[in-house]
């Protein structure tokens, strides 16, 4: 029942944004979260209209784009889909593309699992719609079951709103917020994502991971179509995983980013790594979460 | 486009969500699988933020969003609020492009 009352806390966050109550005090910190979200929420909006143009320009009717947003609910994968068929592609081909591209969705699910492991079955499989860039990397950034399952309902169902909404106007009114890019907004999920990932850089082995995974997305965007570089970097974990030993169970330590010793992060200079785990200084680090917006301080 | 192609796109995206949430997931309840989970994430977003930076047709691009991207690394790293590090970013990516 707990997410019924995150759900309605939520909405009455957006709808009024700055109320100076926390409906769930106790509960981390609402109101930074709820910022947090509302800006990449708004940047997602501005996205779906664009998608709504793109998609009725593209041939697709009012009622179309609207669905597809809404059964689809992965961005990349709608404007792959509908970029395809505009470009004269095979509906074969666009669904390639799209489901190359929202094949990461099922990592995402599973780094999400253990938060909602104790959920029944009804409620995962209404979560799992939900599972998508914004509310993976916001929910993985806090810490804590209740914090990550709130912040992943919170984001999830705000992402869900304006990603529709947008969709909705753009498609019925046409392009009247222009290029998303003109604004620089395709730049706005990438600073976002950085932000959200910084503590998953509190351990060595999320260190590597990220290392890895990002070489590997950047080696292979020349060699593979979009989405393959993405799916593939989860391989960045399997020298995280054999090379470097965990810290302990409750990830800690100065997790600054850029500061970490040397380039001590290549795979194969791990095995020093547990003892090299700063231990304490938890605390220490509650003021470097620019990147975890609510990220109980 | 047809309806069927969209539900069926709907069908195949949800599928794949529920695979990893629903299937996959909750099998992950050793400490081994536990650990991967976890650090999926780590491994996942530094990649999405590479390919939202500097891909374009099947090549690496450095164009305004690197610019963008590196006032969010420098933001981040300052301990800005995410609200600044994401703004700071877009208006960077659009005063670059703007110029250039």
């Amino acid at each position: 029942m707990d997410e019924v009352h995150d759900r309605s806390g939520d909405r009455t966050g957006d709808s009024s944004d700055d109320s100076p109550d926390d409906p769930r005090p106790g509960h981390g910190p609402g109101r930074r979260l709820r910022r947090d979200i509302w800006v990449l929420s708004a940047a997602v909006g501005v996205f779906g209209v664009s998608f709504g143009v793109l998609a009725t320009t593209g041939g697709l009717t009012v009622a179309q784009a609207c669905v597809m947003s809404l059964l689809v609910f992965t961005g990349a994968s709608q404007f792959a889909a509908v970029g395809v068929l505009e470009a004269g592609g095979s509906l074969g081909s666009a669904f390639g593309s799209a489901l190359l591209l929202a094949a990461r969705n099922a990592a995402y699910g599973v780094a999400l699992a253990p938060t909602m492991s104790r959920r029944p079955l009804g409620r995962r499989l209404l979560a799992a719609h939900l599972v998508i860039d914004e509310s993976t990397a916001v929910a993985t950034a806090q810490q804590g079951r209740s914090a990550r399952e709130h912040a992943f309902w919170a984001t999830g169902i705000a992402v869900f709103v304006f990603w529709n909404v947008g969709t909705a106007l753009g498609a019925l009114a046409g392009d009247a917020i222009g290029d998303p890019e003109a604004l620089g907004l395709d730049a706005a999920f990438p600073a976002g994502f950085v932000a959200l990932a910084v503590p998953h850089l509190r351990t060595r082995q999320g260190r590597v991971a990220a290392a890895c995974g990002a070489l590997i997305a950047l080696a292979l965007i020349p060699l593979a179509p979009a989405g393959v570089p993405i799916v593939a970097a989860v391989l960045g974990v399997v020298p995280a995983l054999l090379f470097v030993r965990p810290a302990g169970p409750r990830p800690s330590g100065d997790a600054r980013v850029g500061t970490e010793p040397g380039g001590g992060t290549e795979a194969g200079g791990g095995k020093e790594a547990g003892g090299a785990e700063p231990g304490g200084g938890t605390d220490a680090d509650a003021g470097l979460e620019p990147g975890g917006p609510g990220v109980p301080a | 486009m047809s309806w069927w192609a969209i539900v069926g796109l709907g069908a195949a995206a949800y599928g794949l969500k529920a695979l990893g949430l629903v299937v996959l997931g909750p099998r992950a309840v050793d400490g081994w699988a536990l650990r991967l989970a976890a650090l999926l994430p780590a491994a996942l977003l530094p990649a999405l933020v590479a390919v939202n930076t500097f891909a374009g047709e099947r090549r690496i691009e450095i164009d305004a969003r690197a610019a963008g991207l590196a006032v969010a690394v420098v933001a981040t790293w300052r301990r800005a609020p995410f609200v600044v590090v994401v703004v700071a970013a877009a208006v960077t990516t659009a005063l670059v492009r703007a110029v250039g």
